[in-house]
């Protein structure tokens, strides 16, 4: 167990019961997107604490650096100019990164035992030493974020601060965020807090604010207050309805669960057939008349 | 023809591609088996662990197409489905009974085989298909998610259909006596070749 002071709840490729003697308060981390002014101090603030050094990348020409994640960038800014209504333009800020799914697609995919855990708190951590780098959680996510590292070829994303956390700290991207845009703290607070901030943005004329918990994946670990609830996509894509792909779950529950039945009663039709049959010989007397 | 003669069944140089085929089948599928389901994950020791399991798996998994490829190829002939093989197919009751009198007389590969070869080639192609499309560092990355989750689930059931077949293959080459030494050593005795394949055997014997 990396974190002694942390209890699992989910362990991936693994049948056998998770240690779980203890139970950890739900946290959540809130980001609310209408405080967001874009200052990325999160993503230094999550450079600093987890001692990652991106590759200076290029102008693209917009607000976005680095242009994506990757196994140094755990948390990047996605700015999205749009028009929600006609003559009305606006600038949407969201700070991208794992989304700490209830049900996370990541480590019902992972075929490395332990190399994904979800600790009972709702954090979802990668543990690299376990990782054999096939890259079956990228395909699993329904966010697109756990990213290789083309240096060690393991996963890499968020932890969600999980070694902070385990010792009661907040994540460093909510230390550092300084309009309070990155809130942190159980899951309980955090819901009861956001429901104060989706009534006072409705007064202020977002008609469809709400808090981005999407059901699809039972919830999600780190939650968004957005403008523009309805229409989540505005934000960069944030996907509208996320769930775990029909095709992973195809694969990882129907399918083999059918394929080991399948792959068992071959063995043992062999050895039924075998053994009430016998060998299909060339008698002597076949031998004796060639 | 004397008594106890021996035909060659298979050449040198067919016994061993089909060994080639056999080992890199034995290797792709030991070391795959651990990403099919975490009951197989202990296998993945038998190649240095997880992640050189990962490394390799592709790798035997392209020598196995490449040699199975190969022995399709070069078997092909003899894999062309004839009206006698339905014929033969009809006594399939009896055949599982070893009653082995009055079957029409087949050629050098019965109707069973034939039909395995087919799968397997499918499957086979399948597999190499679909393992390009997940196959990291190199091909993967180049491939939307949304293909690679396919690659992922078409994969998973090939090499089911690919398990299976290979089970009934072993299980076929045990249960009939002679077949593994037609494989091993290539020839077999002229009455094997009459019991199980009279129309190849009187081809051969003229």
């Amino acid at each position: 167990m990396a974190l002694q002071s942390l209890d699992i709840k989910r362990r991936s490729a693994t049948t056998t019961p998770v240690p779980g003697a203890r139970a950890t308060l739900e946290v959540v981390k809130l980001i609310d997107v209408s405080k967001c002014i874009g200052c990325k101090a999160c993503q230094v603030a999550c450079m600093e604490w987890n001692d990652l050094r991106d590759a200076i990348g290029e102008n693209r020409g917009v607000y976005d650096n680095p242009a994506d994640l990757s196994d140094q960038s755990w948390t990047v800014m996605r700015f999205a100019e749009v028009e929600p209504a006609p003559g009305r333009l606006e600038w949407l800020i969201r700070k991208d990164g794992c989304m700490h799914c209830a049900d996370p697609g990541c480590l019902k995919s992972c075929p490395a035992p332990g190399a994904i855990v979800q600790y009972s708190n709702g954090i979802v951590d990668f543990h690299q030493e376990a990782c054999v780098g096939c890259g079956y959680c990228v395909i699993g996510c329904p966010f697109n974020i756990p990213r290789l590292s083309p240096k060690d070829g393991k996963a890499y994303k968020c932890t969600l601060c999980s070694d902070r956390v385990a010792v009661g700290l907040e994540p460093a991207c909510a230390k550092i965020c300084p309009t309070g845009a990155i809130l942190f703290g159980s899951k309980e607070d955090m819901l009861h807090h956001a429901a104060g901030r989706v009534v006072d943005l409705k007064e202020r004329g977002y008609g469809q604010a709400g808090v981005y918990n999407p059901p699809g994946v039972d919830g999600t670990h780190v939650m968004y207050v957005l403008h523009h609830a309805d229409r989540p996509e505005l934000y960069q894509g944030l996907p509208k309805d996320p769930g775990i792909s029909p095709l992973v779950a195809l694969w990882k529950e129907i399918a083999k669960t059918l394929m080991n039945i399948g792959l068992g009663a071959a063995v043992v039709g062999g050895i039924v057939h075998y053994l009430t049959q016998g060998p299909n010989e060339v008698t002597e007397e076949e031998e004796e008349t060639s | 023809m004397s008594k106890h003669a021996l035909i060659q069944r298979h050449s040198a140089s067919e016994r061993l591609n089909h060994w080639l085929v056999a080992f890199a089948f034995i290797l792709a599928g030991l070391s795959g088996l651990g990403f099919f389901h975490p009951g197989f994950y202990w296998l993945t020791n038998l190649f240095g662990g997880g992640t050189w399991a990962r490394i390799l798996h592709p790798f035997f998994g392209a020598g196995l197409a490449l040699f199975f490829f190969i022995w399709v190829g070069r078997e092909w002939k003899d894999n062309r489905i004839t009206p006698e093989d339905w014929q033969w197919a009809k006594h399939m009751g009896d055949i599982m009974q070893n009653k082995m009198d009055n079957l029409p007389p087949i050629g050098k590969y019965n109707l069973g085989q034939k039909l395995l070869t087919r799968t397997m080639f499918t499957a086979i192609v399948l597999l190499l298909a679909s393992g390009i499309l997940i196959w990291q560092p190199w091909f993967a990355p180049e491939f939307s998610i949304e293909l690679r989750r396919i690659g992922v689930v078409v994969h998973a059931f090939a090499a089911f259909v690919v398990l299976v077949c290979f089970i009934v293959h072993v299980y076929a080459a045990y249960w009939t006596r002679g077949a593994i030494r037609s494989m091993t050593r290539g020839t077999v005795t002229a009455a094997w070749a009459r019991h199980h394949c009279a129309g190849w055997y009187k081809k051969i014997a003229g």
